[in-house]
């Protein structure tokens, strides 16, 4: 690990190890405040609002673990966990499977690979907002330019955005349209597959296929856990494109004002962060949406801790030895 | 984890130079099925923006048809939205808060990371798995409280909560500064050292001119991200129009604009623009930033 080399001051020498010392202090201050001010602070704020009625206005009300049970009565609740749910699972296989397969054709491209790779990757740079407008545009019903490639084939477009169950697929969609990003971490993976490996599964007359199923998959499979880990948290806070596709379809007029369009239509866009902000925000019911961000934060902790602990055995089974 | 980032990572940009003729029909088969799907891929993606484009050159009446090709190109619909909304406010808005933002995270990130990166002390570590562990906690959840403290400030409505923290925390900054900075050999420090440098010129003569390219990755991620950002103008800015951001007042010009596809088309074309025009000139940033949040420490 090179940062560990050199570095520490010689033993012995005082005022450079105080200097040292200093120096890290001094960097390390802004984010050290930042940190406990933007983050440190506000989670044990959050925890403690969780146990309190409060309306920004009147001084918190301690009622104990009331938000927590009413959670179980709250259908609104249950439906944007479930919404939230059904994003982790269907959006971290699509996303992950989606990208993978991506850069798996890319890599294989003999030319032009710098022109399809900067198409699909483009997109990833839109804003959130812009790419599930254009979503919109593109799948609308009846006229839009999908309906008339699907009319071609005698087919009928779903009402994709207006349909309680072609809603969260439709959101899928747009979440894959923007998933370049984590197509090229996979294509430089695969890419930086020594070319050995190949080259010894082909003496062993393995096809491209099986090259790719025994080669390939498993020297990325680390960055493939890196990409699932990512989609789950990514669907964990679904938000700006749930609330713009529930706007556009409602034909909501503001999306900053009224709180009718959100989860339109039928709630099956009422993700968990965005029922979260009704309640928080528009309703302004503080304690209960403290409540709900304190769940959020156990389940983002519990994924993190798997992050941290692949980044912990990668680590020291590379170095060949324990801890980074 | 640093064995992975020691030896420079695979430049992707570089198209693999082999024959591109083949040899047999068999190959060429194998070359145009091989080819054949990566051109359908692209234009998967590219289409899309294609009909956004197409659709706001429209006329008000043909916007409103099915038709997928403008009769008459009409340029002048992104000239006239400028009149349907006030979008030079918002530009202004979007630009001083992504500008902002970037600005005080190079001053607060840089360092942040140089420590991270090449300084060695006790809770070391521990710091590291911090800036991890902020970097992956959904924005919502400490929303309450901090609304709570800006509101109370009475800061809410402006753009202030929005940029402030860039001045002294980015988790995601400082994790991408720190692997591109652990790729620069210590030797290089070491000697800075020995020439008698401070810490803080080690820094400012040796580290950021080397990190420049990771330093512009950053920059380039964090100006976008903000530029993107929905969630954080909604909450704070959300009810004062005048301080609405240019992805907020997308959001809303949709609705207020609903029967006009080629207005709303072109708003949309244009906050596009800014991200592609970034990319075209720092390609090679992107890619390796990008790369490197993926290589991950």
């Amino acid at each position: 690990m090179t940062a560990t080399l050199g570095a520490r001051p010689a033993p012995g020498r005082g005022r450079a190890r105080a200097r040292h010392r200093l120096a890290v202090l001094g960097f390390m201050a802004p984010a050290l405040i930042g940190f406990v001010l933007f983050f440190g602070y506000p989670l044990i704020a959050t925890v403690v609002f969780s146990f309190t009625k409060y309306d920004l206005i009147n001084a918190p009300e301690f009622t104990g673990l009331d938000n927590y049970t009413f959670m179980f009565k709250d259908d609104l609740l249950i439906k944007s966990l479930t919404n939230t749910l059904w994003f982790v699972l269907v959006l971290t296989i699509a996303r992950t499977v989606f990208a993978l397969g991506v850069a798996s054709v890319i890599a294989r491209l003999k030319s032009g690979v710098g022109l399809i790779r900067t198409l699909c990757y483009l997109p990833s740079l839109a804003p959130p907002v812009a790419a599930t407008l254009v979503f919109f545009m593109v799948l609308r019903p009846n006229d839009g330019p999908l309906d008339k490639l699907l009319d071609l084939f005698g087919l009928q477009s779903p009402l994709w955005f207006s349909d309680p169950s072609w809603a969260k697929p439709g959101i899928t969609a747009i979440m894959l349209w923007i998933s370049g990003d984590l197509m090229i971490i996979i294509l430089a993976a695969i890419l930086d597959v020594p070319q050995e490996q190949y080259e010894a599964a082909e003496l062993d007359g393995a096809g491209p296929i099986r090259r790719w199923w025994h080669v390939t998959l498993p020297t990325i499979s680390p960055v493939l856990l890196f990409g699932i880990v990512n989609s789950v948290i990514l669907a964990l806070q679904l938000f700006t494109q749930a609330v713009v596709a529930g706007s556009a379809a409602s034909g909501s007029a503001d999306t900053t004002g009224s709180t009718k369009y959100l989860g339109f239509p039928e709630n099956s866009t009422l993700t968990f962060p965005v029922y979260l902000y009704t309640k928080g925000f528009r309703q302004f019911d503080m304690g209960y949406a403290a409540a709900m961000a304190t769940v959020l934060f156990i389940i983002s902790f519990g994924v993190t801790i798997v992050l941290v602990q692949r980044m912990r055995k990668n680590s020291s089974a590379e170095e060949g030895g324990p801890g980074a | 984890m640093t064995a992975t980032l020691a030896k420079p990572p695979v430049d992707v940009s570089t198209e693999p130079e082999q024959p591109k003729k083949p040899r047999d029909v068999r190959g060429i088969l194998n070359w145009v099925a091989t080819h054949a799907l990566g051109i359908a891929l692209g234009l998967m993606f590219a289409t899309p923006v294609v009909f956004v484009f197409l659709t706001a050159v429209m006329s008000d009446n043909q916007a409103f048809t099915a038709d997928l090709w403008p009769r008459e190109w009409h340029w002048e619909n992104f000239i006239e939205v400028f009149d349907k909304a006030p979008l030079f406010q918002y530009l202004f808005n979007s630009l001083t808060y992504s500008l902002l933002a970037t600005a005080g995270m190079l001053l607060s990130s840089i360092p942040a990371a140089y420590a991270l990166a090449k300084l060695k002390w006790r809770g070391r570590n521990v710091a590291f798995l911090l800036v991890i562990g902020a970097m992956m906690l959904p924005p919502q959840v400490v929303a309450v409280p901090l609304y709570d403290t800006w509101s109370s400030l009475g800061l809410t409505g402006t753009l202030v909560p929005l940029i402030a923290p860039y001045f002294l925390f980015d988790a995601f900054s400082i994790f991408l500064l720190r692997q591109f900075m652990l790729t620069i050999p210590q030797s290089y420090v070491d000697a800075a050292r020995v020439d008698g440098c401070s810490e803080f010129q080690a820094l400012v003569r040796i580290i950021v001119p080397m990190a420049r390219p990771g330093i512009a990755a950053t920059a380039l991620f964090c100006f976008l991200f903000t530029w993107n950002d929905y969630f954080g103008p909604l909450l704070y800015t959300g009810e004062v129009k005048d301080q609405w951001t240019l992805s907020l007042a997308l959001a809303s010009f949709k609705g207020m604009h609903i029967v006009q596809w080629n207005s709303a088309m072109a708003v949309t074309f244009l906050t596009m623009i800014p991200a592609i025009i970034l990319f075209i000139f720092a390609q090679k940033s992107f890619v390796k930033g990008i790369t490197f949040t993926g290589v991950k420490g």
